[in-house]
């Protein structure tokens, strides 16, 4: 009789255990950790699993599973090869299922090589390079169908959101200034992803509207990326007489940058895409004289781009004390889609994910993410478009998308104010 | 044009000086070709960010510049003094105790770009250009430095003992100078122009754990163009090679990224036509 009951609790135990007991996805998230880039990946996806398991898990076929984040620190800021053999560990001794992260597109290129070879589906957050995907993913798709770039934007389209940008700024020189003809300095690091930008700019700018606008180039700047004074070059810009600097800058000499224009009072506006100015750490980076500094971001305080922007941000900061970058809303927003699709799918072989993920259509707190035949992210208005901000009075400010008109569709987002001038530089051309 | 180039030009030979003096110093005395030199460099600034949080901009750069220069003497003792005759090995040392530096300051730090404020915000015109008056303070401080070094040297008993030391190393011993010592303090003295170098460029360079590479390039290029171990050689490289860069940016504008480049190509030229370098010929003279 004893023995029976004690059996009964043993069967009642495993019957309650059963349903509990869920099984783990392991998902490798990759990035240099050190770094603000890698450790904000790590972040966004921290958020989304915590978020996930709470509400029980991700429900695959009949199966619940818990996720399990394991961070693999890439070292990609210094190595290209570290970075391909840390995915390789990620996969082969962490056991990994799924991959998420990576941020720069030489290291990353090397990363989606490892991941094709074990066919592991891999969400791209940080990379911008067309060519991670364009070239791969429809030229040879049955090795590279498992590679997905959630954010950001690929750099043509990062180059056609700055250009926006810079037609903002000249449309401000035109009308508080009354410049009829905005003179224009080209400041961009050297570097391949700039090289396209910076012809498409040139010609964009001396073109006559509505094609282009109407202004006048008065020379290009390539530093290197890593330069640590541009002092010469901006002493040149202002010789040149330019009110506005179009920046291509995406390196550490973003800072420097900043910091020297702000301090000599450079007469010129700059615009266009500085990444280090896409950061909170901005102004302390800059000692406070990156005020005014204007550039392509992805998320800004206060402005929601769909419902889940603000309490995306807010959640972040209320657990990491610090305002996310790309990184994070990209690999929160990987987490969500996997666990969308892995739903849809209702198993975990990577083939039926795969075609699960290309059906995504999922809002996420920096746009709307449909994934095109390259499996890269959708831009443009109803999709995600990215934000133009703006440093005032010690904090972020987008200016773009504002009245922005595309066809008969006109964009803005709730939040968003006017583009200013900095002051020295209405003082030096006001007319 | 010609005066943003003078003025630019002159800003970044003060900040090169001060680099390659300490590190011809270093060469010229203990023979120590020290890769580690703008390693010493980024530690000061890097100090000094972390001690401004804590105290004034006086007591932060002090003990700094105190931190650098024991960190010097302390892997002179322990690491370069026993191997000063192997070269090689002193060169691999050096450069591993740089790696080392920038691993540890990534490690404490993280990969995050830091600056240090202004003591002296604003700019002023000079020449009609316009100059961060924390780079003319630079400039003004790297020339106190340079001529504080050069009395000391020329002027001093232990400036003697050390230009001894280095001429003949064999005579000076005999003579009742000790080499060990005059090596500690041609390190110590290179290492704190190092730190000075690095205190002077924190509040206006932005601090990252790899910024020390670029500077390295420069000085080596600058000592070996001036006549490797020369003094004077040293400065008038750092000088030619900052007005080379600025020319550079000036003139070429779309290619200001080789601004490097075309330094190291006066470099090379040099050495073809005068192998030993400018002040080659002095060389022996001069140590």
């Amino acid at each position: 009789m004893a023995h029976h009951r004690w059996l009964a609790l043993l069967a009642l135990a495993l019957a309650l255990a059963g349903p509990a007991a869920a099984q783990t996805l392991r998902i490798g998230i990759l990035g240099p950790m050190a770094f603000v880039q890698g450790e904000h990946t790590w972040h966004g996806a921290t958020l989304a699993a915590e978020e996930l398991n709470r509400a029980g898990g991700i429900a695959v076929g009949n199966q619940r599973y818990r996720i399990e984040l394991v961070r693999v620190d890439t070292n990609e800021m210094t190595s290209v090869t570290d970075a391909a053999t840390a995915v390789e560990r990620a996969i082969t001794a962490q056991r990994v299922d799924f991959l998420v992260g990576g941020f720069r597109s030489e290291a990353v290129l090397a990363m989606t090589e490892v991941a094709a070879d074990y066919r592991k589906v891999y969400l791209i957050t940080g990379a911008a390079l067309d060519g991670i995907l364009a070239g791969r993913v429809d030229r040879n798709y049955d090795r590279f169908k498992y590679l997905f770039r959630v954010s950001p934007t690929k750099s043509s389209d990062l180059a056609r959101t700055s250009l926006l940008l810079l037609g903002e700024v000249i449309q401000a020189v035109r009308r508080d200034l009354r410049v009829e003809r905005p003179k224009v300095a080209i400041l961009a690091e050297r570097a391949a992803w700039a090289d396209p930008l910076v012809e498409t700019a040139s010609r964009l700018i001396a073109a006559p509207a509505p094609q282009g606008y109407a202004s006048e180039v008065v020379g290009t700047w390539r530093p290197s990326a890593t330069a640590t004074d541009v002092t010469p070059e901006l002493t040149a810009i202002q010789r040149a007489g330019a009110q506005v600097i179009f920046t291509v800058l995406s390196g550490p000499v973003g800072v420097p940058f900043g910091r020297d224009w702000g301090r000599l009072k450079i007469p010129a506006a700059p615009v266009g895409i500085n990444v280090e100015a896409q950061q909170e750490t901005w102004l302390k980076a800059t000692d406070n004289l990156g005020a005014y500094v204007a550039t392509l971001n992805t998320l800004a305080p206060s402005v929601a781009i769909t419902p889940k922007t603000i309490p995306f941000i807010a959640n972040f900061q209320a657990r990491f004390r610090q305002f996310p970058i790309y990184t994070a809303s990209g690999a929160y927003a990987a987490l969500y889609i996997l666990a969308d699709a892995l739903q849809r799918a209702g198993t975990t072989a990577a083939d039926a994910v795969v075609r699960a993920l290309e059906a995504t259509d999922y809002v996420g707190p920096s746009g709307r993410l449909v994934f095109d035949r390259t499996h890269d992210v959708t831009w443009g208005p109803g999709y995600t478009t990215g934000l133009g901000v703006q440093w005032i009075e010690g904090r972020m400010q987008a200016f773009w998308p504002r009245q922005w008109r595309v066809g008969n569709q006109v964009v803005s987002y709730a939040g968003v104010r006017p583009y200013q001038l900095p002051p020295w530089v209405v003082e030096a051309w006001r007319r | 044009m010609l005066a943003a180039i003078l003025v630019n030009g002159l800003v970044l030979s003060g900040i090169y000086g001060m680099l390659a003096l300490g590190f011809a110093l270093t060469y010229g005395v203990a023979r120590i070709l020290n890769l580690a030199h703008t390693a010493f460099y980024m530690a000061a600034a890097y100090a000094l960010f972390f001690f401004l949080g804590l105290l004034g901009f006086a007591p932060a750069a002090l003990l700094s510049a105190l931190l650098v220069l024991g960190l010097a003497l302390l892997a002179y003792w322990l690491l370069l003094e026993p191997l000063k005759e192997y070269e090689a090995t002193v060169l691999i040392v050096t450069i591993v105790l740089a790696l080392l530096l920038q691993e540890g300051i990534l490690l404490l730090f993280g990969g995050h770009f830091r600056s240090v404020p202004a003591l002296l915000p604003g700019f002023l015109e000079v020449l009609g250009v316009r100059v961060a008056q924390q780079a003319l303070l630079a400039l003004f401080f790297a020339g106190l430095v340079l001529l504080l070094a050069w009395a000391l040297l020329k002027g001093t008993r232990l400036g003697l003992g050390i230009r001894a030391a280095a001429q003949d190393q064999e005579a000076a011993e005999l003579l009742g100078i000790s080499l060990s010592r005059a090596g500690y303090w041609a390190v110590g003295l290179g290492a704190l122009l190092a730190a000075l170098a690095g205190l002077a460029v924190a509040p206006m360079a932005t601090l990252e754990p790899h910024m020390w590479n670029a500077p390295l390039l420069v000085v080596l290029a600058a000592v070996v163009l001036g006549g490797l171990g020369s003094l004077p050689g040293a400065l008038l490289g750092a000088v030619i090679l900052a007005f080379a860069e600025v020319l550079v940016v000036n003139l070429l504008p779309g290619g200001a990224f080789l601004r490097t480049a075309v330094a190291l190509l006066i470099l090379v030229l040099v050495l073809v036509l005068r192998p030993e370098g400018l002040f080659g010929a002095a060389f022996a003279e001069e140590r």
